[in-house]
């Protein structure tokens, strides 16, 4: 589908198929292009080229009331003027359910996101958790085919997000709906996403289980929007089928991957390497470097000082830089009360990563 | 003692002085005119006691309550015409955009600032060359031209009204609405009119009390069958301030101060539901 504004191009000739079931998500930044999509799905806005076909059956000009699609919308939209039970009747309603049928739906619905007895309340008597699902058993009582999430949990705090998160996944599990979500919080897409497309001015940038976005981006873009990572610029040397060897300038250092990347010699590559996946060791003056796992002596080690540290309880966060000057990323965890105290500010250190650590990048 | 706040106005004696001279100016010769109103005495400038005689009497004057009759129809009319079209116009510019929406926006919102002696003189043309309105047409129909410059000078206030309630309205909302199964016009009834409920009736009082105590524009579009009350008021004072004038004054008083302050309570009321 492709969607144009005026001269803007919001969705750029993007293909999907989304399966039955599947919790996916639209992942990334404002002004990606994601929330028109959503949009489009919802039928609230038309593609300006492209087709929507749920089931086989073509949807691209049916409004948004006639299409087996209903949505939970940002701010819940929850009908103020209008009980909770109304609200969750009112889509019932429109289609014609006889009151008896309708009342039984509706508790139905009210005990699948546990409001029982909040049936009489006013939208202004419910907390934002609680509106959200409101908003929810709306849209789920209708039994649609898709349900359109437009970042569902983006308006609660942080504890009540996290709550939310496993109840919302716990809840798409039992109804089986294929859920569609827009979110621009990656942590959000990773934890409740079967799969994941990541958008960017409008085009799909990779479309992968959260997982294989984590460790297998397919792009510098995709690395650095999902979660954080250590990128340096390097040119393959040697380029077997079971290991590889990369010159990084950047870190002065040459690295050593377990398998073969498929790079032509002459074409810049990135090697990306995740914070966690960096170890920190002791450096003394005269001593060996270390060696890494799976690799021989003398690669993937750059000897570098710690600038700067952040202790965030379960983890500690070391800014560390290389004498190249580059500055490096390693998050180690605190995995007893002490691991904190192991390394401190500008002390000489050794950084290192095992041979299948790294993913090298060619865009 | 703290330096006196300069807008301090309980404190400093210039700013108790203009307070005081507004509320003589302002409300004075009102206090006369009711007071007057149950005076026992045809002089209307000494107090003889107190009466009801003079409110009796407006009972009993055909001609004054025939023009009551004529205002309550004129206004009911025009309210409900002013607040269908003021609510369409307030959605349109609130909803569409388009070339010229500033134009069209500031042309809605002129009858405002028109002086109304010009409106008067404009709908006396109009009605005397574009659209002559058929004499001795029967009762509600012959007040067709008072009707018609009514709903031009008053639905622009319903529509700025409308305008201003319609800024604090979640267009989610609709759109879930629509997302429900609802189609276009069953989602502007069953959410964008619930939300604009409160501005509909401040709306409504206003446009009455507009239409209801309006005088000139009603006097060039009147004809002699068609006397309004402030317009047989104003008669009446030709031949001078009688008892009886200060009591249809009166009457005409209490009614405006009653629908407008109701307009006010339920615009505060509205405004206290919107912070949550």
């Amino acid at each position: 589908m492709t969607k144009r504004f005026g001269p803007v191009v919001a969705v750029d000739d993007v293909s999907l198929a989304i399966a039955e079931g599947e919790f996916f998500a639209l992942l990334g930044p404002s002004g990606c292009g994601k929330t028109t999509l959503l949009r489009m799905l919802a039928g609230f806005e038309t593609p300006t080229k492209g087709r929507i076909l749920i089931d086989g059956e073509d949807y691209t000009r049916t409004p948004p009331n006639r299409r087996p699609v209903n949505m939970v919308f940002q701010s819940y939209a929850v009908f103020p003027h209008m009980t909770v039970s109304e609200n969750i009747a009112y889509g019932l309603k429109m289609d014609g359910v006889r009151a008896a049928e309708r009342r039984e739906r509706v508790a139905e619905a009210l005990a699948l996101v546990q409001l029982e007895g909040l049936g009489d309340r006013r939208p202004d008597q419910l907390s934002g958790g609680q509106r959200q699902r409101v908003a929810l058993a709306r849209a789920l009582v209708k039994r649609p085919r898709v349900v359109l999430l437009d970042e569902p949990l983006s308006a609660l705090d942080a504890k009540l997000r996290e709550e939310l998160r496993f109840e919302l996944s716990r809840l798409q599990d039992r109804v089986g709906i294929t859920f569609v979500m827009v979110t621009h919080d990656q942590d959000e897409a990773l934890a409740l996403a079967t799969r994941c497309a990541v958008m960017h001015k409008g085009s799909l940038v990779q479309v992968a289980t959260p997982a294989d976005l984590y460790e297998f981006p397919s792009s510098r873009l995709v690395a650095d929007f999902i979660g954080s990572v250590n990128l340096f610029e390097g040119r393959v040397r040697v380029d077997e089928s079971d290991h590889a060897i990369i010159d990084l300038p950047e870190a002065g250092i040459t690295a050593w991957l377990d398998h073969g990347t498929g790079a032509s010699e002459t074409v810049q590559i990135w090697l990306a390497i995740r914070p966690e996946k960096m170890e920190l060791h002791k450096r003394e003056n005269g001593a060996a470097p270390p060696v890494m796992e799976g690799t021989p002596e003398g690669y993937n080690v750059m000897p570098g000082t710690i600038a700067d540290i952040a202790y965030l309880g379960s983890e500690s966060v070391y800014e560390v830089r290389l004498e190249t000057g580059k500055m490096v990323r390693v998050i180690r965890p605190n995995l007893t009360r002490w691991d904190q105290e192991d390394f401190t500010w500008d002390e000489p250190v050794w950084l290192g990563w095992h041979a299948e650590a790294a993913a090298v990048l060619l865009q | 003692m703290s330096a006196p706040d300069l807008l301090d106005y309980s404190r400093r004696w210039p700013l108790r002085l203009v307070l005081a001279s507004v509320g003589l100016f302002l409300y004075l010769p009102l206090l006369v005119l009711v007071a007057m109103s149950f005076n026992d005495s045809r002089q209307t400038t000494v107090w003889r006691g107190f009466t009801l005689d003079w409110y009796a009497r407006l009972g009993g004057n055909l001609e004054l309550l025939a023009a009551l009759g004529n205002s309550l129809a004129i206004a009911a009319l025009a309210t409900l015409l002013s607040l269908l079209l003021g609510t369409l116009a307030a959605i349109a510019l609130w909803r569409f955009r388009f070339p010229g929406l500033g134009l069209v926006s500031a042309a809605f919102a002129l009858p405002i600032v028109v002086p109304e002696i010009c409106m008067g003189v404009a709908m006396l043309i109009f009605f005397a060359r574009i659209l002559p309105w058929p004499a001795g047409l029967p009762w509600p129909l012959s007040l067709g031209p008072i009707v018609i410059a009514h709903v031009a000078f008053i639905f622009p206030f319903v529509a700025v009204i409308v305008r201003a309630r319609l800024e604090s309205f979640n267009r989610e909302t609709e759109e879930a609405a629509r997302d429900l199964g609802a189609g276009p016009w069953r989602a502007l009834l069953d959410v964008v009119v619930p939300h604009l409920k409160p501005s509909l009736v401040a709306g409504a009082l206003l446009a009455f009390t507009l239409s209801l105590d309006d005088f000139v524009i009603t006097f060039f579009t009147a004809g002699p069958d068609t006397v309004t009350f402030p317009v047989k008021v104003y008669s009446m004072v030709r031949f001078g301030v009688t008892p009886e004038v200060n009591a249809v004054s009166t009457v005409l008083l209490v009614l405006t101060v009653a629908l407008t302050a109701l307009a006010l309570r339920v615009q505060a009321l509205a405004g206290e539901k919107l912070a949550p």
